[in-house]
């Protein structure tokens, strides 16, 4: 009995040893723990870069507390600092970037998978992904010497003229601030929502399209009512793409926005955000509470880009359960 | 990513240093800190390592803020910086930190008004109600009134000022702290500060960009982009009541004007210097010794660089349109190399 126990012991762990040393040299075991590693270290990363800020920024935490986050002074002189100017300028221009970049990218991405032929699409889709891989002070520099005395002369007074009585559009126009910053990044992140969506339009399998169309569906009803619709969750990936680039965006932003920490109506004054002080004031900030403050600003975009990617996930969860209800 | 990257820096910087003591007879000296000297520093640097063979010395232009943190940590041998350390950044450090100054640099105010090509001139006033948003308009009394026979527009002016924490913030800033006691209790002075009014643009470059792009706007850049990028600058009063054009001699008379109260502390702000021909708005910048050095090849090699800096090297200075230190400031720092142990 005991013997006998004791060879069905043995015998399945042999069988298991050469079973493991199979998958093994199959590479089964090894891409799994490769792919493994590779997957826990984002979370690492991730995890480390939040104790460094959390932990650099303690004395600006504790001097500010979570009045940091409501207080528009940021003053390195009288080490008087509050986030609330740049957190309002990085939500204004990303939005503004995306009000600009979503309907032109969708748009241009339809045409290039839906409409156009292969061979175009094909080589446009070429230039886009090299529009991507821009260096972003080129782009800054297109804003100061092209986008920048456009606005002053041009945008800027056309859109006075037509809507001067609301406050988005009053007050001084020197050329560079929020709206300007915000045409930047949508001219920079428009390339990854093209890219991405077409990229998924395409995947969409061909037997849907030709359904619609033997329902009596038109071409466009069939894109609109059809193949958007399946392709919704990876466009709206493509979009939070986007939205994280404006978001974290420094140089191109900094050359054309002003860098002034104030809250202001108009879309025309100059305004500052999060990452482009961090990059300006960092190199040359001296003394413990000044330097803590710019790694606390540091920590807010993490966790303004944490809570903005969640929001926009719960919506997404949100939208895909009512459409499996209403279908 | 900015901490990331420090660390990468920080992580190359102590694998220099290793490598640095292995090798033989050779001695690697590392420093890091102000960006606005580099010009002039790696060109000493160089100049010294033909010469002495033996002595490497890198230079990271990483800013005056990240110069003081690595020599606080002790990644650097020495650090430099824009602006001099006052008690409470000397307290930090856990040894006594000898200030060198090694050249002189001057901010210059520039200005971008349509119609009128004649040199501005600027009393300090003016310039402090400018940038605190009293004055707004070109034609004000306090402008047209120290520039009779200019016909000024009465359009709005566009005030500009660096966004990047910079040396050059910091002297225009102290300056304007001395000449208007409204300035220093609501403004005060350091690289960055908080900006009554105005528009900010990243480096010189933005800041010379933003105003010759903007009608009626007024900037301030450094005295040597404003030289070598061959822009039209203003001429400031000076203590002494004179109106002069910044020239690197009359950056000079400034420190020479200053050298006196030096012998007592040798980081004497020199903004408003007394003198007929001194011009107002200039400042050192400076070298960050530890005065107790360990090792002591590297003591010896330091101290031989900065003597060798402080006489030959002064004649290199002007050929990169940085201000030469003056006879008197020398001597100061000839007696201070000696606390150097």
């Amino acid at each position: 009995m005991s013997s006998n126990a004791s060879m069905a012991k043995r015998a399945p762990s042999s069988w298991s040893v050469r079973a493991y040393l199979r998958r093994l040299a199959t590479g089964d075991v090894v891409a799994h723990m490769v792919t493994l590693i590779f997957a826990a270290s984002i979370v690492l990363i991730a995890t480390l870069l939040v104790f460094q800020l959390w932990n650099n920024s303690a004395a600006s935490r504790q001097q500010f507390g979570w009045g940091f986050w409501t207080t528009q002074t940021w003053d390195p002189v009288f080490e008087h600092f509050g986030a609330l100017p740049f957190i309002y300028g990085t939500l204004v221009t990303s939005v503004l970037a995306l009000i600009i970049a979503v309907p032109l990218g969708l748009a241009a991405a339809i045409f290039l998978a839906e409409l156009s032929p292969r061979v175009i699409s094909d080589k446009v889709a070429f230039l886009i992904d090299l529009l991507a891989a821009v260096p972003s002070v080129i782009y800054g520099l297109l804003g100061i010497f092209v986008v920048v005395p456009l606005m002053r002369t041009t945008i800027g007074p056309a859109l006075k003229d037509a809507f001067g009585f609301l406050p988005l559009f009053s007050g001084p126009n020197y050329g560079v601030g929020f709206l300007t910053a915000g045409i930047i990044l949508s001219i920079m992140v428009v390339p990854f929502i093209i890219s991405v969506s077409r990229e998924i339009l395409l995947t969409v399998p061909r037997e849907q399209r030709e359904a619609a169309l033997a329902l009596g569906a038109t071409r466009w009803e069939s894109t609109w009512k059809v193949v958007i619709p399946w392709a919704r969750t990876g466009i709206t990936g493509s979009i939070f793409l986007a939205l994280a680039r404006a978001l974290g965006e420094t140089m191109a932003v900094t050359m054309v926005i002003g860098n002034d920490p104030k809250i202001r109506d108009s879309l025309f004054a100059p305004g500052y955000t999060i990452a482009a002080v961090i990059a300006n004031e960092f190199t040359e900030a001296t003394g413990k509470l000044y330097l803590s403050a710019l790694i606390e600003l540091g920590l807010v975009l993490f966790l303004l880009t944490f809570i903005l990617n969640g929001m926009a996930r719960l919506l997404i969860l949100a939208t895909e359960t009512d459409r499996g209800r209403a279908s | 990513m900015r901490i990331v990257k420090v660390l990468g820096m920080l992580a190359a910087l102590l694998m220099f240093g290793t490598a640095a003591t292995a090798a033989d007879g050779q001695v690697l000296l590392n420093a890091a800190g102000a960006t606005f000297p580099y010009p002039i520093y790696s060109k000493w640097f160089n100049d010294y390592h033909q010469m002495h063979s033996a002595v490497q010395i890198n230079y990271q232009s990483i800013g005056s803020g990240g110069g003081i943190q690595q020599l606080k940590t002790g990644t650097v041998d020495f650090g430099a910086s824009d602006m001099p350390l006052n008690d409470k950044l000397l307290g930090m450090f856990n040894q006594k930190i000898l200030q060198f100054p090694t050249v002189l640099g001057a901010v210059v105010p520039t200005y971008n008004i349509p119609g009128v090509s004649a040199e501005l001139k600027f009393t300090p006033q003016m310039l402090a109600d400018i940038y605190l948003g009293k004055v707004t308009k070109w034609n004000d009394k306090e402008i047209t009134s120290a520039n009779p026979g200019v016909q000024l527009p009465g359009n709005d002016i566009v005030v500009i000022h660096r966004s990047d924490g910079s040396g050059t913030t910091f002297v225009w800033t102290d300056y304007l702290s001395k000449v208007s006691p409204a300035w220093k209790s609501q403004v005060g002075s350091n690289t960055s500060v908080n900006w009554p009014v105005g528009l900010g643009g990243k480096g010189n470059e933005g800041v010379a960009g933003l105003v010759k792009q903007t009608p009626n706007s007024v900037g301030y850049v450094e005295l040597i982009y404003a030289i070598q990028s061959h822009m039209g600058y203003g001429l400031v009063e000076n203590s002494a009541g004179k109106f002069i054009k910044a020239s690197l001699a009359s950056v000079t008379d400034a420190a020479s004007g200053a050298a006196a109260k030096m012998q007592k502390d040798i980081r004497i702000s020199i903004t408003n210097a007394p003198g007929l021909q001194t011009y107002p708005i200039c400042s050192f910048t400076y070298l960050l010794i530890p005065s107790k050095i360990a090792d002591s090849t590297k003591r010896d090699v330091i101290k031989t660089f900065l003597r060798w800096m402080l006489t030959s090297g002064q004649d290199m200075v002007e050929s990169l349109n940085y201000a030469r230190l003056p006879k008197a400031v020398v001597a100061i720092e000839m007696k201070q190399l000696a606390q150097v142990q």
